[in-house]
């Protein structure tokens, strides 16, 4: 189901957490919301959740007007950040609550309602836990726990908050992988929210960065990491490295660390830099060097090999040259 | 709990018995510790056990016959159907108003918030005699209600309302003040996955709210009770002690006491006693659910 977000605003006091955001969700697509933290991104999923009402404009599903409508009659399923399950129940009894609080005459059949959670439990891998209570299972498991319960109802939307925020490294890293394999399986439109830039990048199909309640940029991760659309998109999205203008007039470049060859004789338009340090951990090697004269700090990372083949010493004058610039025309 | 969080018992004791355990620079010197034990335990001894031992001997004293003939006397028997029926209606109502006070001010916001939490605390700050005064004020012979009050031929002040009325001003904070911290560090995030869920505003309560506050409730509950049935000040103003029909049980040991009734005086005493040792056993046992349901609630990350 499609979601349109039409001239969105929403303040706590004085603050705007939400600037006039306008924004169209394709059926089926994994959206995600990216963004540091204050940008308005968590704010935002949860006015299409109808958590939070918002001050000026309308959410419609499908194209039908939502913004008055409760949260409990929007059909979505949302995943808190952390999972909120409920502590007194067992994990079976926390995915069929959904469906034992439907209206009588809605309601599935014990049977059907059983059915119904061991399937789920299947979908995430977690059956034999189903006589457990959250607080035994670990944070990857909750975290499964919760999306199941969201499943249960068959929402029409699905809205994930950070879902993997409090989650250790390794658990996240398998449990993105698994999440773009679960949607891929549902396909039910979905929305999550993130800070991270490489689990926007790896899972959704199109990531939204926001910045102060604006949306910087909307498009594909590779669109939106090779075609940054501002300065803050630019750095939002992995180092960078800004580079000294030629004159007053014409505005800063910027070039990825990984964009920036290195030579130990000067080329046309090379930057002189003192190598200040170098450290090749894994297959890439991430030196730092200091501009002359300014003593501006210039990552770059180079492949392993090309790091020896140099065998710059520390302190020895090198020469950059970007590879590719990005130049934004000031707003 | 974690397995990682060790007591401060593993650093004090070692492993190895040989050298002899090395005093800890936080520590105070020996003496030091051994004084402030003898000082809790010499005020509680002082204070809490002879009184408490020399009621039960003193009601005893004159032998088990002179003991039950005093609490089953007439009067003694009304007091304490008239303790049990105040706790009756005071306890409920502050149930129902300390569930709705709590939910209010831990998961809505509002204006006045700050006040009402102020309000709920005033039954604590006020002079329990004042706050019977106030009841005599409004509804007495010459206060603000009384002569529309004796038009209507209603009783209130030297009667039961007056008595209710007056335990269920001293009594209120106690649910309200249990739950609402235990309800503001639980959040609304359960109750709004609940909603999300398709759960209408009573389900959510009865299957999310009241399950999570369960424990804190009861504890409320408890502390609330033994006020209700203990409380003298603000209902020794209201009841006029009228024996057999407005004396509750610390109003009528009182009685007794002063009319040198003293064993029958302590016998009722004991009632009273007992009801704080059961109040005391329930307390502990909540006190250890409730303290295994939040280790298990802090587990979650």
């Amino acid at each position: 189901m499609s979601i349109e977000l039409h001239g969105i605003v929403k303040r706590f006091g004085s603050f705007v957490a939400v600037d006039h955001i306008d924004l169209h969700i394709e059926t089926g697509e994994l959206l995600a919301l990216l963004g540091p933290s204050g940008s308005g991104k968590t704010s935002l999923l949860r006015m299409i959740a109808g958590l939070e009402a918002p001050d000026e404009g309308s959410v419609s599903f499908q194209g039908k007007d939502a913004t008055d409508t409760h949260a409990r009659d929007r059909q979505v399923g949302f995943v808190f950040q952390h999972y909120a399950l409920f502590g007194h129940m067992t994990i079976f009894e926390n995915i069929a609550f959904g469906l034992r609080v439907r209206p009588r005459k809605d309601r599935l059949s014990e049977r059907a309602i059983a059915d119904k959670v061991n399937s789920l439990l299947l979908l995430v891998q977690l059956d034999w836990l189903a006589d457990r209570y959250p607080h035994q299972l670990s944070g990857g498991q909750r975290q499964r726990v919760a999306l199941a319960r969201a499943l249960a109802v068959e929402p029409r939307v699905l809205l994930l908050d950070e879902p993997f925020g409090a989650l250790d490294a390794r658990v996240r890293q398998e449990l993105r992988r698994w999440l773009r394999r679960l949607h891929d399986e549902v396909h039910v439109t979905s929305v999550f929210v993130t800070h991270d830039q490489e689990e926007a990048l790896e899972v959704a199909d199109r990531v939204v960065v926001m910045n102060h309640g604006r949306i910087e940029q909307i498009g594909a991760p590779a669109d939106v990491y090779d075609h940054p659309a501002t300065p803050f998109v630019f750095e939002f999205l992995g180092h960078v490295n800004r580079l000294p203008s030629a004159s007053a007039e014409t505005a800063d470049t910027y070039a990825r660390p990984h964009d920036i060859n290195v030579e130990r004789t000067p080329a046309p338009a090379s930057l002189a830099a003192r190598f200040v340090h170098g450290s090749a951990i894994g297959p890439v090697a991430r030196l730092e060097f200091a501009l002359e004269p300014s003593a501006q700090t210039i990552n770059v990372e180079l492949p392993r090999e090309r790091f020896r083949e140099l065998a710059l010493r520390e302190g020895e004058v090198a020469y950059l040259t970007p590879t590719r610039l990005h130049r934004f025309s000031p707003a | 709990m974690d397995p990682a969080t060790p007591g401060c018992a593993d650093v004090t004791a070692p492993s190895v018995p040989n050298p002899p355990p090395r005093p800890l620079g936080t520590d105070e010197p020996r003496f030091v510790r051994w004084l402030l034990i003898a000082i809790a335990l010499g005020f509680l001894t002082l204070f809490l056990f002879v009184p408490l031992l020399f009621v039960f001997f003193e009601a005893l004293k004159k032998g088990i016959g002179v003991y039950l003939a005093a609490i089953t006397d007439p009067d003694a028997v009304d007091a304490i159907k008239l303790t049990l029926l105040t706790a009756l209606i005071s306890v409920p109502l502050n149930l129902v108003f300390g569930v709705a006070a709590a939910w209010s001010i831990a998961k809505f916001n509002f204006r006045g918030k700050n006040v009402l939490t102020t309000l709920i605390d005033l039954p604590f700050s006020v002079s329990p005699v004042i706050a019977g005064l106030i009841f005599v004020l409004l509804f007495g012979l010459q206060g603000w209600f009384g002569p529309w009050l004796r038009e209507h031929d209603v009783k209130i002040i030297f009667a039961v309302p007056g008595i209710v009325l007056a335990t269920v001003f001293v009594t209120f904070p106690f649910v309200a003040r249990e739950l609402i911290p235990l309800m503001q560090a639980q959040g609304t995030e359960q109750e709004e996955a609940a909603t999300v869920l398709g759960a209408n505003g009573w389900q959510t309560f009865w299957r999310i709210t009241l399950p999570n506050i369960k424990w804190g409730l009861l504890y409320g509950v408890i502390l609330c009770n033994a006020r209700a049935m203990g409380e003298f000040g603000a209902v020794s103003v209201v009841s006029g002690h009228i024996r057999g029909s407005t004396n509750t049980l610390p109003l009528q040991a009182e009685i007794l006491y002063n009319e040198y009734q003293f064993s029958a005086a302590f016998a009722v005493a004991s009632l009273l006693a007992l009801l704080a040792l059961v109040t005391l056993a329930l307390k502990l046992v909540v006190e250890r659910n409730t303290h295994s349901r939040q280790s298990s609630l802090e587990q979650v990350p």
